[in-house]
């Protein structure tokens, strides 16, 4: 299981809760879990979240690992000028 | 054989200051932008706005325009793809009004004929009848009950009950117990900070050349930092297949993010489509102003307690932006960086995306940034000033750092903040004493960088020369950084490369130049390529030598084996490989395709001093001093370049550049004259220092430098005046009327 982060305007979706465990071993299968599992979050995933995986931002690759004991952040999907 | 280029020192070509490969052309004139294009044939476009900053359509009428001598086509909205939704529909939304006019300048209609000047004419002669509707342009009154209601369920799952409905996105994030926080606080200081919106002020009008037939295949010219992205877009506004339509960048006269979406180019494709021509459209600076994307506007308030050593206690924000008739101001962004240079135990952020009869915003440098470090290092510098504190020092006291938490949530990487702020304490500048009148401001600033979609090809020539075709448009000199990474893989001299920007039919995605992700994630990629091409290059030596590859390696621009195990060959130079190429194999080239993952986000601290006269109010900046992380400066000009032009823009956006909207909504200073954006006399000598802390996530180390440097500015300048008037100003930009009043409001008392 891995402890994913949510940023508090986030909380209320998940039962007041300031993270959640969900099964993943990449972005792209903890992205998954968490649709299934919070459906309540599948709005706000599908409008586009950035996963800071240890420190890293991972703005749109699915593919990135992740390991149980990393630290795993949602975020707002960056935008640049 | 070494395959891994990565390193941050030792390096031959990196770091050095050729001249910009594109430079000889723009200062001859022979660089080709979005309106140097021609084509047999070719009509000219003009596009119908509304006047009104809110109105229902009720009609249009262009048969008096069609009846008109060199009229070849008019399109309204019923001329684009039907059934879009989220940011396409967004967008044809913005680019051609469908039942409402959301904001002056909103285009209605368009024509295409055989002069520019009886397009423009036609365009009078298109009869639109509006029923007008209430509108509101202020971000803190369309949040109010009764405010005029933009587009009704526009907003999206974010936003709590019981929002207006222009409020449309709705962001919230922090840790901690700020209450707790302000209860340990020997002082808290808490206000209200205002900014006008701004424009990016890129030189370059938007203009294209688009030619669409019938069978639904497309050639499309135009500047834009994203050529693949607005092949998307036209694609969808228009019902093509995205391959059909090729899209060329322009060489681009100034984007900052302003040219990171779509306005015309549809448009222009669905004339030619009627016209069965190809039409060139452009913009006027006029139609710039009113219709195509500036920042938010914005009300913030920030409330920071700080302990009697300097120490931070708590910190807590509240950001509204405004973003035009449409979702998508970056009021995460802005709650995100705000307290992102401070380790804070105790934080809390919100931010708000609220719509208005305004221009949908748009990206500019560090979208939404710039304006969050106004309100919260003017909070931390009147800190300072209360408490008797050095303004570097509590800035150090409180820094963010490796291991640290971030404000919004994850656990910081190798930053370099406190190595940004050590560079500004020791700096002449900091210690430099003031004349009487003068001020100085502090500021840091952040902004997170980006990588991105990104495919690079580097093809060898038989003289072993090289030719590298990215795909993100050079808005800031990178195909000279480009070349040097190159260079340096490769072994062989900067002068032997030429980068080109690819073409949408030549490479794979590449998403916009944005997020200051060019030398970033094109870099790595052409690192990569090019390093595809020397193990290529090595496999041919190895195959002419009869030994195994893993037993040559590459070195400055030769083969060689690897020991004396490997054999005593005399090595091979890239030239000599290149020669004889074809009957070896055939051509030698790399290609890289990825989305690289590895941005390192960078900081900056800026030092200003101000004069103000007070009998005029105006502010003269008299010295400025940019520290800012690069990371690693590929080319270290350029990179001074984008410090230099961060801190002129925030000078302007400071000082003098905002959006007035009347009260009929309509923008009443749409041109230079009245829109004051900085000239050379205005400016002082930008002094720079490159802080260089290696981004792990890049061969090189590179972070992204485009973004960043606009972001202290705003704050740094407001303090500096601030400190020279004796009065917090709390209100963008700080034209001479409003310091004047502010300094007759401390006179007051």
């Amino acid at each position: 299981m891995v402890d994913v982060a949510l940023w508090s305007g986030l909380r209320p979706l998940v039962g007041g809760r300031d993270s959640v465990a969900v099964e993943g071993g990449t972005v792209g299968e903890i992205l998954d879990a968490l649709r299934r599992n919070y459906p309540a979050l599948v709005p706000t995933l599908d409008a586009g979240v950035s996963v800071v995986v240890d420190g890293r931002v991972i703005a749109s690759s699915l593919t990135e690992p992740v390991k149980p004991d990393s630290e795993v952040v949602l975020m707002m999907r960056l935008k640049g000028g | 054989m070494a395959l891994d280029s990565s390193k941050t020192t030792g390096f031959k070509y990196v770091g050095t200051r050729p001249n910009r490969p594109d430079g000889l052309d723009k200062v001859t004139g022979r660089a080709k932008f979005g309106a140097d294009a021609y084509a047999p044939g070719m009509l000219h476009a003009a596009i119908k706005r509304s006047p009104h900053a809110h109105a229902r359509i009720v009609k249009i009428d262009t048969s008096k325009a069609l009846a008109m001598e060199g009229v070849k086509a008019v399109v309204t909205r019923a001329d684009f793809a039907t059934g879009l939704e989220g940011e396409f529909g967004d967008i044809l939304e913005n680019v051609m009004a469908g039942e409402k006019a959301l904001y002056d300048g909103h285009a209605v209609a368009a024509v295409a004929a055989t002069s520019a000047l009886i397009a423009r004419d036609a365009i009078k002669a298109i009869e639109v009848e509006y029923e007008i509707l209430p509108h509101v342009t202020d971000v803190d009154a369309a949040m109010q009950a009764g405010a005029p209601v933009i587009r009704a369920d526009a907003a999206d799952a974010s936003v709590p009950e019981g929002l207006h409905p222009n409020v449309v996105r709705y962001y919230e994030s922090g840790h901690g117990d700020v209450e707790a926080g302000f209860a340990e606080a020997d002082l808290v200081v808490e206000d209200h900070f205002l900014t006008e919106a701004t424009h990016q002020g890129y030189i370059e009008p938007h203009a294209c050349l688009g030619t669409l037939g019938s069978d639904g295949k497309g050639e499309l010219w135009c500047c834009t930092q994203g050529h693949w992205y607005v092949q998307k877009v036209c694609a969808a506004c228009l019902g093509l297949e995205t391959s059909q339509l090729r899209v060329t960048a322009s060489e681009i006269g100034g984007g900052f993010g302003g040219k990171t979406t779509v306005f015309i180019e549809p448009v222009a494709l669905a004339l030619s489509r009627k016209a069965n021509r190809p039409v060139k459209l452009v913009m006027t600076r006029s139609e710039v102003f009113r219709a195509s994307g500036p920042t938010s506007s914005t009300s913030m308030d920030v409330k920071i307690g700080m302990k009697k050593d300097g120490t931070i206690t708590a910190a807590q924000g509240t950001f509204r932006l405004q973003g035009g008739a449409f979702p998508g101001a970056p009021c995460e962004m802005t709650a995100m960086c705000a307290f992102a240079p401070y380790d804070l135990k105790h934080v809390h952020q919100v931010g708000y995306d609220v719509m208005s009869n305004r221009p949908k915003q748009a990206a500019y440098r560090a979208p939404g940034s710039p304006m969050a470090a106004f309100a919260v290092e003017s909070v931390i510098d009147e800190l300072c000033g209360q408490l008797g504190l050095d303004p570097i020092d509590t800035r150090l006291k409180n820094a963010s750092r490796e291991g640290t938490r971030a404000s919004f949530g994850p656990t910081w990487p190798r930053i370099g903040l406190v190595e940004t702020l050590e560079a500004v304490k020791a700096h002449p500048h900091y210690a430099a004493p003031l004349k009487k009148g003068q001020g100085r401001g502090i500021s840091c600033g952040f902004w997170f960088n980006h990588g991105g979609e990104t495919a690079v090809s580097l093809a060898l020539s038989e003289d072993g020369s090289a030719q590298v075709a990215v795909g993100t448009p050079d808005i800031g000199g990178s195909r000279a950084s480009m070349a040097l990474m190159a260079a340096e893989v490769l072994g062989i001299p900067y002068e032997d490369i030429r980068v080109t920007i690819a073409d949408t039919a030549t490479l794979g995605y590449n998403e916009i130049s944005h997020g200051s992700r060019v030398t970033y994630a094109s870099g790595l990629a052409t690192i990569k390529a090019a390093e595809s091409a020397v193990q290529k290059l090595c496999a041919r030596a190895a195959a002419k030598w009869g030994i195994p590859e893993d037993a040559v390696y590459w070195e400055d621009g030769y083969a060689k084996p690897s020991g004396p195990n490997a054999g005593d060959f005399e090595p091979l130079h890239i030239d000599e490989i290149t020669a004889t190429m074809g009957a070896t194999g055939g051509p030698i080239c790399g290609h890289f395709e990825a989305t690289p993952e590895g941005a390192g986000v960078s900081f900056a601290a800026h030092i200003v001093d101000a004069e103000v006269d007070p009998e005029t109010g105006k502010t003269s900046v008299v010295r400025y001093t940019v520290v800012q992380d690069a990371g690693k400066a590929i080319h270290p000009t350029y990179v001074e370049g984008q410090f230099q032009g961060g801190a002129a823009q925030g000078i302007g956006w400071a000082l003098n550049e905002e959006y007035i909207y009347g009260a009929d909504g309509r923008l009443q200073n749409a041109g230079f004259l009245d829109y004051r954006i900085p000239v050379a006399s205005d400016l002082p000598m930008i002094d720079t220092v490159i802080v260089e802390v290696p981004n792990p996530g890049h061969p090189f180390g590179v972070r992204g430098v485009g973004e960043t440097s606009i972001c202290p500015p705003l704050a740094a300048i407001a303090n500096a005046v601030s400190n020279a008037v004796g009065v917090r100003m709390r209100q963008l930009p700080m034209r001479p009327s409003r310091v004047l009043e502010a300094l007759e409001s401390a006179a007051d008392g």
